[in-house]
Order: structure tokens, then sequence, then C-alpha cells
């Protein structure tokens, strides 16, 4: 089993100008890793992450997006696999965090363990799907995974954290939402 | 003069599409909607000037608007008052918290267009102006042709400034 934290530095040795989308547990260990003015963390909703980075990706196919999206976030809205596989954005990288947890909700199990994320994805038409478990496999293979033609979607089956502090107010600070707009436009 | 009054309460979505498309608007997202679906969604969907991406759920519709939006790209979404229902969550977070400029077409189900929303027959339009009233959501009713100039400067203003709103469409469009 990987640690979230864990793949997410490994995947930050491999971003330069994408945008990267991520709320929740995975914006918390995003931000801490690779603060940036690309990083979109204001998501409104959970589980709109997926479509926050659809969006970016139909509006600048010149431009790399990465989803980090954990497992209950994708459960509140599975339906974006399949319009995400049907606008088929080539740009666009969507990465699971599966803990089989509500991490940021206490911790309490998602419905049921264990789901096909990535089988899901797969029925759903996109591009290209990976399942990691062992972070030297991950290691080897993330770059590989960034430059798929998407939409790329790949589960990282990780074990929960440690508890997280979520400062909301800076994840959802507007002026982080301005700086990302420059950066993205740039 | 039966017919004259027939005639100014008639509502083409021809005029609709010409006014979406001269508000900048590039993107139509969408569920369908029974009210919207054959003199809209229909003909949208043969424009090739405009790019439908017909998602699985209303409320995805308000994530996708505001990545676009990150893009200086305009969108126009296209739904049910119960879709509407289904993403207040995402109107609170996105449209009304965060400011984005979420610019929504609603289909008012089984309204009857004599009647004004507030006063309709079904309690689920009733509520829809309350509702938007209450999260300070701009909303214009679209119920013929003459309606149809407000839907330009109100997505201008929605991108402008940025801000919310609803257009809710009172009548089916011909």
């Amino acid at each position: 089993m990987m640690k979230r934290d864990e793949c997410f530095r490994l995947l930050a040795r491999h971003i330069t100008d994408e945008a990267v989308v991520a709320t929740y547990s995975s914006a918390v260990d995003w931000v801490g890793i690779k603060p940036r003015a690309l990083n979109y963390t204001s998501i409104g909703a959970m589980g709109l992450d997926s479509s926050h980075g659809l969006g970016l990706a139909l509006g600048r196919p010149d431009r790399r997006v990465v989803v980090l999206q954990g497992d209950g976030s994708l459960l509140m809205n599975l339906g974006s696999l399949v319009t995400i596989a049907a606008a088929a954005p080539r740009n666009l990288v969507h990465l699971v965090a599966q803990n089989d947890t509500y991490e940021a909700n206490g911790g309490h199990p998602i419905p049921a363990p264990d789901v096909d994320f990535a089988g899901m994805a797969r029925a759903a038409g996109y591009a290209a799907v990976y399942e990691f478990s062992d972070v030297e496999v991950f290691a080897q293979q993330v770059a590989h995974v960034l430059e798929q033609q998407g939409p790329v979607f790949a589960t990282l089956h990780v074990e929960p954290s440690k508890p997280l502090t979520y400062d909301y107010p800076s994840l959802y600070d507007p002026a982080k939402r301005k700086a990302f707009k420059v950066a993205w436009m740039s | 003069m039966a017919n004259a009054a027939a005639g100014s309460d008639a509502l083409h979505g021809a005029a609709i599409i010409d006014a979406i498309k001269a508000s900048g608007i590039g993107y139509i997202l969408s569920v369908p909607d029974i009210v919207t679906s054959s003199g809209l969604l229909a003909p949208i969907a043969r424009d090739t000037e405009l790019r439908l991406i017909r998602v699985c759920k209303e409320d995805e519709c308000i994530g996708i608007a505001s990545g676009l939006s990150y893009c200086d790209k305009r969108a126009l979404i296209l739904i049910q008052h119960t879709g509407l229902f289904d993403s207040l969550n995402a109107v609170r977070g996105i449209a009304v918290e965060f400011k984005q400029p979420i610019c929504m077409m609603v289909g008012l189900l089984q309204h009857d267009p004599q009647l004004p929303p507030r006063g309709s027959n079904r309690y689920g339009v009733r509520i829809v102006e309350p509702i938007l009233d209450a999260m300070g959501i701009a909303h214009h009713l679209i119920r013929a042709d003459a309606d149809v100039a407000k839907i330009r400067p109100a997505i201008d203003a929605a991108y402008a400034e940025p801000h919310a709103v609803a257009f809710l469409i009172g009548r089916s469009p011909a």
C-alpha cells in the first residue's frame, strides 16, 4: 500500500506548467508539497473537482490538466467518468487516491471498500487507464502516465494518512483564484 | 385578435439561440429538459457554432462552466428546474460564494405559461424564484420572443462582475 503524499512527491517532480485541480485531503497534501499559482483548489462542492478539471481542459486544449481526487469525491460524481470520456479531452489526467475512507469527514469508510474505479473508468471509455499500489512502480511510470493522450485515469491505492489540518480559507482564497487565472492564461 | 395575441406570446428557439451566440457563448452544458428539448437542445445539438457537452448530472455543469470561465470561455447551462434543485450546493459554493459567472437556462417543467412562476399550480415551479432570490441569484423569465432581449445583457453582466444568472424558460420554445 502506498502513501498519498509519497505519490504526490513523485508526481511533483514531473509537474511544470500543468493546472493541478485538487480538493480536501489531496489538496492539503498537494499544496504542502508543491505550492504554486497553478494549483486550483476552489472546488466549491465535493465531487466536482473532476468537472472543474474537464472545463479547464476543454478551455485550454493546449495546456495539460491534472486532477487529484479522492475516492469519496469521485463517488459523489461518478457520472463525470462518462461525461469526461465522452468529451474526450486529450489533455486531462485524472488521478484518484483510493483509501476507502471519507478522510476529510472523520475517516468513516466509503459505502463499500475495494471499489474498482479503474474498471469503471475503462468501461466509461477513458483513453488510458492505470492502477498503482506499489510506489516503486508508480515512480517508474508516473512520467509515462502524464504523457499519454487523454483522458487518462489512474487509481492510486493509498493508506489513510496521518491527521491533516484543513485550512479551507487558504484553499478557497479569492486571491489564489485570481493568481491561478493569471498563471493559467499567461 | 386571437392570432395576434398568440403571436405575441410565441417563443422561438431560433431567437434564443441567436441571443446565446450573440452573448459569446461557445459551450452548452446540458442534461435534457423536456421543456427545451425539441425547441432548443435539438437545434443546438445540430449547430456547428456551439459545442454541446452532454453531462450525466446537472451539478457537473457548474464545475465545467467554472473551469471554462478561467479560460475566458463562456458557457450556458441548459437544464430543467428539477436539475437546478439537484445542483443547489454546487450553485451555492461555486456561483454564489466563489462569485463565478454561472449562466443557467432553466426549463420550468409542467408550468402554465399564462401564470407567473410564483403563481404556478406546481409546487416545484412556485419555489424556483424564491430560492433564487434567497441565494441572491439574478433571474429573468423568458416566456415570449420579446423576453429574449434580456439574454445578452444579462450574460454580459454575469461575466463582467462576475455573478450567476438564471433564465427561466416559461414555455416550450417552438
